[in-house]
């Protein structure tokens, strides 16, 4: 289980964008958050990626709470989840070419040697040619991008997925390849999945059950 | 379209003037085999000739050796006292900014108190706690200009660390370091080596000046500083050669890798052109 427990966080204490919100995915399930722009899904997104330390809250993560954050957090815990964000351009190192970008993960855990048939494997199942991996980013285009920066959230394996607006800077088509890519990989290996999003539409498609941003601070207040 | 060639133009002068200086203070030494040390009293303080192209000082040494010979002095302690500065402040602007919070304050209080001085002043102080000698120079120069590389390149980290690409390496599992080593620094180094081009002419100057108040280099060393600091009693007899010519060695080549850092300031950053200084 990924569960957020009465989580209150933000960027001033005085003033948190995220408050007393508690949500949890089972192990195999997808659960879209949907939300105006603005209201605090993205930063309650990070706390679930153990990108962000709340001010209030325990996050479970399997059954054990996460206590430290970012770099400070156990490697095995930060790794069990992968994260794609909302703008491709920013969320990829502008110096390194596409198979870096995606391999970056393993070389950053130390095992070099399983990259080159990683890399193989993974770039034909979010729909990269070969020609591709071999370009920068400012040389592909947005949705080629976010192709490749799903790749490196599914490289590790992880058992959770975190899709913050993943598709919102997308065409129609270039989203419903990244969603069959992510459901492809989740049929494969079972791993949960939270969608941040506002597309209604969209989410309503893709997961097992949404919830409304403001049901869910709503319903907390009201307990 | 005026102005663009005019821009052209200085950055061809200037090259060409870098150019020449590297040549002159590689190629004329072993080329020459002249001794710049020889005294020929005989010769003393001869107006520029065909024989000595800048004119003899007081002792009859040929001038024109002789700058070069300063020229290639200053230029080593000038490079080497920028390339100091820049790692010291690039090291400092990175560790601050990449750890942010109590160490980020501390470090900026350090660059804050070493700011609050002059920082002729503070060279001075620095070098007049040992011996003459190059090293001294370099040490001084470099902890008095490590100051705005340092800010340069925090402010520069503080806007990269908030970037998702910094989130998602987290997320993979990259440590503190290899963020730093793969992230971070590679995007500052650019900047960092400007910065330490743009030092190069700042740390020349300093450089002549601490010898030209018998501060910087030994005396019997032909550095620019020493020559003109040397050469004030021939000025007042009327003798001009002696100070215009290492001036000029001092102006021109400073001007000329100005010049060019200055282009390839505005070719990697075009907005931003007041924050480097000269």
């Amino acid at each position: 289980m990924l569960e957020l427990q009465a989580i209150t966080a933000g960027y001033d204490r005085k003033a948190p964008v995220v408050r007393d919100v508690t949500l949890s995915v089972a192990p195999g399930e997808s659960v879209g958050l949907l939300g105006p722009s603005g209201c605090g899904k993205s930063t309650l997104a990070r706390v679930a990626a153990l990108l962000h330390r709340p001010d209030a809250g325990t996050l479970l993560l399997d059954g054990d709470p996460v206590r430290r954050w970012r770099h400070r957090a156990p490697c095995a815990q930060r790794t069990a989840i992968g994260v794609v964000f909302q703008q491709p351009r920013l969320s990829a190192d502008p110096r390194l070419r596409l198979t870096d970008l995606i391999a970056e993960p393993l070389r950053a855990t130390g095992r070099r040697d399983e990259v080159r048939e990683r890399v193989a494997e993974l770039a034909p199942s979010v729909g990269l040619t070969p020609d591709l991996l071999d370009r920068r980013p400012h040389e592909v285009s947005d949705g080629q991008l976010q192709r490749a920066c799903l790749a490196r959230a599914l490289l590790l394996r992880p058992r959770w997925l975190i899709c913050d607006e993943m598709t919102a800077m997308l065409d129609a088509s270039t989203t419903a390849a990244l969603v069959a890519a992510v459901e492809e990989y989740r049929s494969a290996t079972g791993a949960g999945l939270l969608a941040v999003g506002h597309d209604q539409v969209l989410l309503g498609r893709w997961c097992d059950r949404t919830v409304s941003w403001e049901k869910l601070t709503s319903t907390e207040a009201g307990e | 379209m005026s102005r663009r060639s005019t821009r052209t133009v200085r950055v061809r002068i200037s090259a060409a003037l870098v150019a020449a200086t590297v040549l002159a203070v590689l190629l004329v030494p072993p080329l020459v085999q002249l001794d710049q040390q020889a005294v020929d009293l005989s010769s003393k303080l001869l107006s520029p000739s065909w024989s000595h192209p800048f004119g003899t000082d007081d002792l009859g040494r040929d001038l024109f050796l002789r700058c070069v010979y300063g020229l290639r002095v200053s230029l080593l302690v000038g490079a080497a006292a920028a390339l100091t500065a820049t790692v010291i402040g690039t090291a400092i602007g990175a560790i601050a900014g990449a750890l942010g919070g109590r160490a980020d304050r501390a470090l900026m209080r350090l660059v804050d108190t070493f700011s609050s001085v002059p920082h002729l002043l503070l060279g001075i102080f620095i070098v007049a706690m040992f011996r003459p000698g190059v090293w001294p120079v370099i040490v001084s120069v470099a902890l008095t200009h490590w100051l705005s590389t340092a800010r340069i390149v925090r402010a520069e980290v503080l806007s990269l660390r908030a970037r998702p690409y910094i989130d998602a390496a987290i997320s993979g599992g990259a440590s503190r370091w290899r963020v730093a080593v793969r992230h971070l620094l590679p995007a500052v180094l650019p900047q960092a080596a400007l910065a330490a081009v743009l030092m190069v002419p700042h740390a020349m100057w300093h450089e002549s000046a601490l010898s030209f108040l018998g501060l910087g280099l030994p005396t019997h060393l032909a550095s620019l500083g020493n020559l003109i600091q040397g050469a004030r009693g021939s000025l007042l007899a009327g003798q001009w050669w002696p100070t215009l010519f290492p001036g000029l060695f001092i102006i021109v080549p400073t001007l000329a890798i100005a010049g060019l850092a200055g282009a390839w300031r505005e070719r990697i950053n075009p907005r931003r052109r007041s924050e480097l200084m000269l």
